[in-house]
């Protein structure tokens, strides 16, 4: 790794400061997608700013309708918390499905969600939940977030501080894990909310994340057994790899959104 | 430069470190506790794995200037005493859960860890998934799962074989 400073700023008023006055920096927090990457020399910034010593960013709280989560709450605290159990349990069943456990010890959910890998779990219940991004200056709803792979609509400077979760009546995730990296190849969210159905995709998509609205209107508009015999998705734009070719991972999507939906009628 | 202070296996160590210095880097070359491995540069094999505060870790991941004055550490030192095994290393001896050894100090700090997270007992389906994040590129993992399994029963914490796998 290049060499640099590390601050760890108590106000985040002084966190963006720093990002703006320093020629390269980046903001920290698990470090687990970071670390690697500086070590592979894929980033070198010269300032890193440390996100753990800003309180706002800390904390789990139910608000009766939804569940907030600090940005820089870790994956194993997020595993351990009777507060997401009692909120939205599949919440954390999915957490569980996050790399291991080493791992979760050290990346946090707003990492994740700022950092926008295709083939990350978090994104599904981002969107398929239709969950509030809440930054140093504004609120940014879950349907305006994915702007693309590793791309989002933070600004440079931008804090994700927390997450705000609706709770919804039901909610079921499944995830078709890749065998040696353990992200998703395809990750579907199927949840029933008060105003209707959402359902979200990660790791399949040719942009990243994205609704699968052909399924939710089809929820939305008959009974959930026969959904999924009615939708087309054979237009929808996926990744295409040698080993997860784009045609496979059409009927994984078809048959995650089944497991996701079976789970949901017990 | 800064100046950090640790509590390692135990004891306070001060270093003066540069800001990237990573936690192994400071454990095998600046304290010279070489039992922890560096086995990828991916943070995917756990060759390096350490316990800060209690709670397993990827050594190769932290940046050792981000922990907080006074955190503890413990490494694979910290288990023997000059005449005992610790009753997990001494279970990964019997049931010859290592060839080359190279995984097996953050095997064994997991293997702990998996025991002491789970008290009300262990099956070999839960140790499966608890070792996602340690790659031993040797054994094929069942001697492994055998020795978490008997490490587990001597540090007094039940083990129950899975249906149809014998313990
Ligand atoms: C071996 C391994 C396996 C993994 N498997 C999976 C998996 O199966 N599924 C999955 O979803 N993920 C997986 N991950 C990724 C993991 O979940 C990381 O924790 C996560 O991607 C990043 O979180 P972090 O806190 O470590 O972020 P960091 O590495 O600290 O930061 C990531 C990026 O986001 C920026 N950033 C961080 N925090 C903020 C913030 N609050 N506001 C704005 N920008 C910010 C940083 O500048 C950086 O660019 C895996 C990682 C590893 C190493
Ligand atoms: S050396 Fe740390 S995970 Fe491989
Ligand atoms: S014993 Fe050789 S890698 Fe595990």
């Amino acid at each position: 790794m290049n060499e640099f400073q590390i601050i760890r700023p108590a106000a985040l008023s002084d966190a963006v400061a720093a990002f703006n006055d320093a020629e390269e920096a980046m903001y920290l927090s698990g470090g687990m997608t970071l670390i690697p990457s500086m070590k592979a020399r894929l980033a070198a910034p010269q300032l890193l700013i440390d996100l753990s010593g800003l309180p706002e960013m800390q904390g789990i709280s139910d608000s009766g309708l939804s569940l907030r989560i600090g940005a820089m709450t870790r994956w194993a605290e997020i595993l351990r918390s009777d507060v997401v159990a009692g909120a939205i349990p599949e919440l954390a069943r999915l957490v569980g499905q996050i790399a291991d456990r080493h791992v979760r010890n050290r990346g946090t959910i707003g990492g994740s969600i700022a950092n926008n890998d295709p083939a990350a779990d978090c994104p599904a219940a981002v969107l398929g939940l239709g969950a509030t991004l809440i930054t140093d200056r504004r609120e940014i709803a879950a349907d305006d977030f994915y702007l693309g792979l590793f791309t989002t609509a933070l600004e440079e400077d931008e804090i994700l501080v927390a997450i705000d979760f609706p709770k919804p009546q039901a909610a079921a995730y499944a995830k078709h894990p890749h065998p040696a990296s353990g992200y998703a190849v395809a990750g579907v969210m199927v949840a029933r909310m008060a105003q209707g159905w959402r359902v979200a995709v990660t790791g399949a998509g040719a942009d990243g994340a994205f609704r699968l609205t052909e399924l939710e209107a089809a929820l939305q508009s008959g009974p959930v057994e026969a959904a999924l015999e009615k939708i087309d998705v054979s237009a929808i734009q996926v990744l295409n790899e040698p080993a997860f070719p784009a045609d496979f991972r059409r009927q994984l999507i078809l048959w995650l959104a089944r497991e996701s939906l079976g789970r949901l009628a017990v | 430069m800064r100046d950090i202070v640790l509590n390692v296996n135990g004891k306070t160590r001060h270093a003066r470190i540069e800001e990237r210095t990573l936690l192994v880097s400071l454990l095998r070359d600046t304290l010279g506790l070489t039992g922890t491995h560096v086995g990828c540069d991916t943070s995917q094999c756990g060759a390096c794995v350490v316990s800060i505060e209690g709670e397993t870790v990827k050594s190769c991941s932290v940046l050792a200037a981000t922990l907080p004055d006074g955190t503890a550490i413990s490494t694979i030192e910290s288990l023997a005493t000059s005449d005992a095994l610790h009753p997990m290393q001494q279970a990964f001896s019997e049931c010859h859960a290592l060839q080359c050894g190279y995984c097996t100090p953050g095997l064994v700090i997991t293997a702990i860890d998996i025991v002491r997270k789970n008290p009300e007992g262990l099956t070999p389906d839960l140790i499966r998934k608890e070792l996602k994040g340690n790659i031993c590129r040797c054994t094929g993992y069942l001697n492994i799962i055998q020795a978490i399994m008997r490490g587990a029963a001597a540090m007094g914490v039940p083990t129950l074989a899975a249906e149809g796998e014998a313990q």
